[in-house]
């Protein structure tokens, strides 16, 4: 005689370790099976695009480092990118190379986070203690160019706050030496560990065609094997003058698209943006950061969609001007908004305790998510 | 890789019944018109067409375009009656890497619009957030329910509305500074 | 207080007062509840990491409320968060101490005007011991406040107040 068991729904967060910040996910299970994961989220609605409204051009700078809290750094590239193309402001070169260096360094630290944070959650602590460290590292680059650790309000439209200092490029040369050994130990402690990958591989796979209807993007998208970054592919500021690959989840360990690619797609990229800060160090050029800066931005009448690949996808910002000092309307296309949107479609039919392997791997940010 | 006017007039072949606008303002400023009980053919269009191929969905985001009439309140707010709310459409073709923006007005007292969430999954999440933020009814949604903003928020407090204005209290807790 | 650092080896019984042997045991053993709500919160977590290394001062997260003495309410309080948080706070043993880390739990910080869906401030719903300013404050910062509650743990007493 069949049994009739009855569903059972379970409640992970706000408050939740490994949920990443406060977000809400309802599990429905049969038993340890999933069978639906429906994100609860907007529990750090903050309002962003009403405040753009309400305020001029350059001020809405340090909101954007507010979204996605772990890469300012590229809230504030993509945005002054959006403003400068639509108010056809012109930057100098030095400009564009110093946005590009710290963009991948932030890219570095963002990884950090997310690889250090997903072997936590998976049960591996000591990466997490590793990794941290030299993000302290790259934030005190940060801190020595601009003052601040996490919320930079560095690049603005038209330049930048300051310019480098001094010993930034030597000390960011010490930092390329000493971090190429981290990525061979995290490889060593977390990537192919064996427990660690029984955990990851063959969960929450995303076949390429689904990724890319569901609008996956960023190591979301590459994980599942297209080569596609924006990068390379809607090309910006003065990345067309580096040489450098785009790695893509190739189904070591599993299937392609399974957590452990999107989770390998990371640590190789580190290394990729290794390559570029080399060269953007090596290329260099002199000039003033502040010539561009306009005393008052004025923008045209006028619509643009411009976007950027962030550490966590495509970053779009939608912004229509009137021509006024605000912007009439801002819209901000966030990579994990739009990642997480689909979690409840990799979770279903694995066991509970994948759900949190599967919630790492996508790496989202809730500032960013609820904006 | 199509150009805007190739895009456009592939369309206007494809589709004889349905009216097209064309909206070019300066070099950004360019977007089509579509009428809101259009919107679900053109889009399935747009993305199976061989030609075309508009795989990604790169943004939804709905917009108050605040043309209707201003009428100012006793307190010195003002409230909008008429006009319209639109939604704004950004695709990209991965294969051909062209872009194009679609945009559906829909009236501001009675906003419906048919759902592209069975076009592009993208669409879901943004059209609850268009939902949640201009109070934009997305016709056959699967789950249309606010998502930002809290399930028990005042039924037709929109916030992003040009004229929306703040309650004082949410659930005995005061909001203003 | 100076327990340790008196004779405490050769002669092996302690005379103190109660509530100094009660203070001191709370003071220096905070656990906290692993809790974080935005980008305050990666401050914190770099606090507890290898750098700065919270468990110092003997602060632990624990994942429940009800092993926990402390909650560090690190970043915007919205109004959908508030009531959780209200709750989260009340399922804590007594006693209970609170740091409201950054602007925005101070006081809304840099969402204070147009911010429709902020708590202008966590202290209209829970009571505040520490605030920490600073959006986000430094790991340093952080650790002085819990310093400060240190201090204010230290003078605490078990006699009813007239």
């Amino acid at each position: 005689m069949a049994l009739k068991t009855e569903h059972m729904v379970l409640n992970m967060g706000p408050q939740h370790p490994s949920t990443h910040g406060v977000l809400r996910l309802e599990v429905e299970l049969d038993g340890e099976l999933v069978i639906d994961v429906r994100p609860h989220i907007g529990y750090l609605h903050r309002c962003f695009e009403k405040h753009c409204e309400a305020l001029s051009y350059p001020q809405i700078v340090p909101y954007t480092d507010r979204m996605d809290y772990l890469a300012s750094m590229y809230n504030n590239f993509g945005y002054a990118v959006a403003v400068e193309r639509l108010a056809k402001i012109e930057v100098p070169e030095r400009v564009d190379y110093i946005r590009v260096i710290m963009g991948e360094l932030q890219r570095i630290a963002s990884h950090l986070v997310a690889l250090g944070t997903y072997g936590l959650d998976i049960g591996a602590f000591t990466p997490f203690l590793y990794l941290f460290r030299d993000r302290e590292h790259i934030l005190s680059l940060f801190e020595m160019t601009c003052g601040a650790r996490l919320l930079y309000n560095y690049i603005w439209v038209g330049g930048l706050s300051h310019d480098l200092h001094p010993d930034f490029v030597r000390k960011t040369r010490e930092f390329i030496t000493s971090f190429r050994p981290t990525i061979r130990e995290l490889n060593d402690l977390l990537s192919y560990n064996k427990i660690f990958v029984e955990r990851t591989a063959n969960v929450g796979v995303l076949p390429l065609e689904t990724a890319i209807n569901f609008g996956a993007t960023g190591p979301m998208l590459r994980g599942s094997g297209l080569k596609f970054d924006l990068r390379k592919d809607d090309t910006y500021s003065v990345y067309n003058k580096f040489d450098f690959d785009i790695p893509v989840g190739k189904g070591l360990m599993g299937t392609i698209g399974d957590s452990w690619d999107r989770y390998y797609v990371r640590v190789l990229e580190m290394e990729e943006s290794l390559k570029i800060v080399e060269q953007a160090l090596d290329q260099l050029p002199e000039g003033d950061v502040k010539a561009a800066i306009p005393k008052k931005v004025k923008v045209p009448k006028g619509q643009i969609y411009s976007r950027v690949e962030n550490p966590k996808g495509e970053l779009g910002y939608f912004i229509i001007s009137e021509g006024k000092d605000a912007p009439f309307r801002v819209k901000v296309r966030p990579p994990s908004f739009v990642n997480l949107s689909f979690i409840g479609d990799l979770c279903k039919g694995h066991l509970v305790a994948d759900v949190i392997a599967v919630l790492g791997s996508i790496d989202i940010v809730l500032g960013e998510v609820d904006r | 890789m199509k150009n805007f006017e190739q895009i456009v007039s592939i369309l206007k072949d494809n589709f004889s019944e349905i009216e097209f606008t064309v909206n070019i303002e300066n070099e950004f400023d360019f977007y089509i018109n579509v009428n809101q009980k259009d919107i679900f053919e053109v889009a399935l269009f747009l993305r199976d067409n061989d030609e075309l191929k508009f795989d990604s969905l790169m943004v939804l985001s709905g917009v108050d375009d605040a043309n209707g009439e201003k009428i100012k309140d006793a307190d010195g707010t003002e409230t909008i009656k008429g006009g319209t709310l639109s939604v704004y459409y950004h695709l990209y073709s991965i294969e051909y890497k062209h872009k194009l923006t679609v945009r559906v007005a829909t009236e501001r007292e009675n906003p419906e619009i048919h759902t592209v969430s069975t076009v592009w999954r993208t669409a879901d999440w943004h059209e609850r957030e268009a939902y949640d933020m201009y109070g934009i009814k997305f016709l056959n949604h699967p789950d249309l329910r606010r998502i930002l903003m809290p399930y028990d928020w005042e039924d037709g407090s929109y916030p992003l509305r040009k004229d929306y204005k703040n309650p004082e209290f949410y659930q005995g807790m005061k909001i203003p500074y | 207080m100076g327990l340790l650092d008196q004779e405490y080896l050769s002669d092996n019984i302690i005379v103190t007062r109660t509530e100094d042997l009660l203070n001191w045991a709370r003071l220096s053993s905070l656990w906290q509840l692993g809790f974080g709500l935005a980008c305050c919160a990666i401050e914190m977590m770099a606090t507890s990491a290898s750098h700065y290394d919270f468990d110092r001062f003997g602060v632990i997260p624990r994942a429940s409320p009800r092993q926990a003495d402390i909650i560090i309410i690190s970043g915007t309080v919205t109004l959908k968060m508030a009531l959780r948080i209200k709750r989260l706070y009340e399922q804590m043993p007594e006693p209970k101490y609170i740091i409201s880390m950054g602007s925005c739990s101070n006081s809304g910080g840099p969402y204070w005007d147009h911010g429709y869906h902020v708590l202008k401030g966590v202290d209209r719903i829970i009571p505040v011991d520490v605030y920490v300013p600073g959006c986000p404050p430094r790991p340093e910062a952080l650790l002085e406040g819990l310093l400060k509650l240190q201090e204010k743990i230290r003078t605490e007493t078990l006699r009813k107040s007239v």
